[in-house]
């Protein structure tokens, strides 16, 4: 990140912002100005900026999620000039800075849409979904007993990197909500594929990938279209490999497992 | 349900089939563009006849059109179990998308580049295989059914044309994004093949398509 630019001027801007009081109430877009702000601010503090002004003049402040604000954890989220995360490629909201607009810019921001990702309130939605998707298969049930030495069971480096690459999803939802069809099939591929290429995750690899997508399609995603969206849009760059790497494991799965009931 | 119907329910099911369905279609367009050339030869169409015959007669050929509407009904019928699944996974539309940022045109309109295709392949179908199976039509010089002036007939009409040219299009955009995807889809991607199978897609598409979109156009122009 560079840093602070005494250069910079300070932008006025229009936001057209999602606002909806719960889950059952129906939502709108509603317009503020904004004035003064710092182009070296984060997205989400132009948007404290905001809620500060809101809170003086005694309304609702906007509700949206965050957490680390450091890119990591996954809990930002915003649709933001119609595109996930906002304009900027491979980046999370938090990581956003406002040097990427411009003075007099209108910006809409709008919470995920999907169907599986209900809105809470504002800009907040549900992505529980995928806590349950986890929950039915994205972990190693092994007891793993007393550590291990290092480098005791080989495992090629190519294949370290491509499963690391996996892992480093954090969640977030933005394929979701870049994919015309919200489907959840790049971060399902990517919690699958990151234990099926381990040797710990070997040996549940078959139930995982049915459990695993079970539940997705129970959740009410959408099938994958193979347009991209969601790779493009995924702020650390899961890889399109995974998803076909998904369907080999699924299929392969339906076709050999022992489990006839479904 | 049996973890048969559950498999092939499932999105990822009704995908594989999709894919396989639909490279099995694409086998078919290669032998249909190459026995259609015929109607390129300057005999009168005789020779286009007796090649329609033999398909319109031919036990393993009849068989294998059997294969063949199966893998339309399966394509067709998957294709719209999941456009709508996707419609209804996002029940509210955002009021601002730029899609085009993150994926191409043909990749998100395969259900209207396919609802395109169907409208074409049923007055296609009614217009040659139906009238060449159950209509009447008058026999050439050679004494067989004279399917070629049935062709040279249709394809002087300008709206006729201009339907093909379109479909032809339409399929061409429909094969650019779904010839690779359906690679994609069976899980069959290899740093060494992949870009090797996207281009050859590529090029399948237009020239397959192209070499369809020909025939009307020079009967409309050169007869
Ligand atoms: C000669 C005719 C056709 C051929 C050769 C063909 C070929 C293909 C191929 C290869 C795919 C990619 C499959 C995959 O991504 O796994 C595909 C996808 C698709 N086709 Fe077709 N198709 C044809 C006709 C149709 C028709 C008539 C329809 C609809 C009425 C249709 C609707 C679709 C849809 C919606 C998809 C995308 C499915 C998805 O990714 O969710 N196609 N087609
Ligand atoms: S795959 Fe990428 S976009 Fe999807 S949840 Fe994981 S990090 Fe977010
Ligand atoms: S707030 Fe943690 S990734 Fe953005």
């Amino acid at each position: 990140m560079a840093g602070s630019n005494p250069n910079a001027k300070p932008m006025d801007l229009t936001l057209k912002v999602w606002r909806q009081k719960d889950r059952n109430s129906p939502g709108q877009m509603v317009t503020y100005p904004l004035k003064g702000i710092s182009p070296d601010m984060s997205f989400l503090e132009m948007l404290d900026v905001l809620n500060e002004d809101l809170l003086r003049k005694g309304e609702e402040p906007i509700a949206f999620d965050h957490d680390c604000r450091e890119g990591i954890c996954g809990m930002c989220s915003l649709f933001i000039n119609g595109r996930a995360h906002g304009p900027e490629r491979g980046t999370t909201t938090c990581q956003l800075h406002m040097r990427h607009f411009s003075h007099g810019e209108t910006i809409t921001i709008e919470p995920w849409r999907a169907a599986a990702f209900p809105v809470h309130k504002d800009l907040i939605v549900d992505r529980s979904a995928f806590d349950r998707i986890q929950q039915a298969g994205g972990y190693v049930s092994v007891n793993t007993g007393g550590v291990p030495d290092a480098n005791e069971i080989p495992i090629p480096k190519s294949i370290a990197d491509k499963a690391f690459d996996a892992a480093t999803c954090i969640g977030c939802g933005a394929c979701v909500a870049a994919c015309k069809n919200a489907s959840a099939m790049l971060f399902v591929s990517a919690k699958v594929s990151q234990l099926a290429m381990l040797p710990q995750g070997k040996t549940e690899r078959k139930t995982r990938a049915e459990n695993m997508v079970a539940q997705m399609d129970i959740e009410g995603f959408g099938a994958c279209t193979n347009t991209g969206a969601c790779a493009a849009e995924c702020p650390v760059g899961i890889s399109l490999e995974n998803i076909a790497m998904l369907n080999r494991e699924y299929m392969g799965a339906k076709l050999t497992s022992e489990n006839v009931a479904s | 349900m049996n973890w048969f119907t559950k498999t092939f329910s499932s999105t990822i099911g009704r995908k594989v089939i999709m894919s396989i369905t639909g490279l099995f279609l694409c086998s078919f367009l290669v032998i249909h563009l190459i026995g259609n050339f015929q109607l390129f030869k300057d005999d009168g169409g005789l020779a286009f006849n007796v090649y329609s015959e033999f398909m319109g007669h031919n036990p393993i050929i009849r068989t294998l059109e059997i294969v063949l509407l199966l893998g339309f009904v399966f394509h067709i019928y998957d294709a719209f179990v999941l456009t709508r699944r996707n419609k209804t996974a996002r029940p509210v539309e955002y009021a601002n998308t730029r899609p085009s940022e993150n994926s191409t045109w043909s990749s998100r309109n395969m259900g209207l580049l396919g609802t395109v295709i169907l409208v074409f392949l049923i007055i296609h179908l009614y217009n040659f295989f139906w009238r060449a199976r159950f209509g009447d039509i008058p026999a050439d010089a050679d004494g067989v059914e004279n399917l070629y002036m049935v062709v040279v007939e249709s394809f002087q009409q300008w709206w006729y044309v201009l339907l093909y040219v379109v479909a032809m299009a339409a399929l061409a955009f429909h094969l650019i994004h779904g010839f690779q995807s359906a690679f994609q889809t069976l899980g069959l991607t290899h740093k060494k093949y992949t870009p090797f199978i996207q281009a050859f897609g590529y090029a399948f598409s237009v020239l397959i398509c192209l070499g369809f979109a020909i025939m009307p156009l020079y009967f409309f122009f050169f007869f």
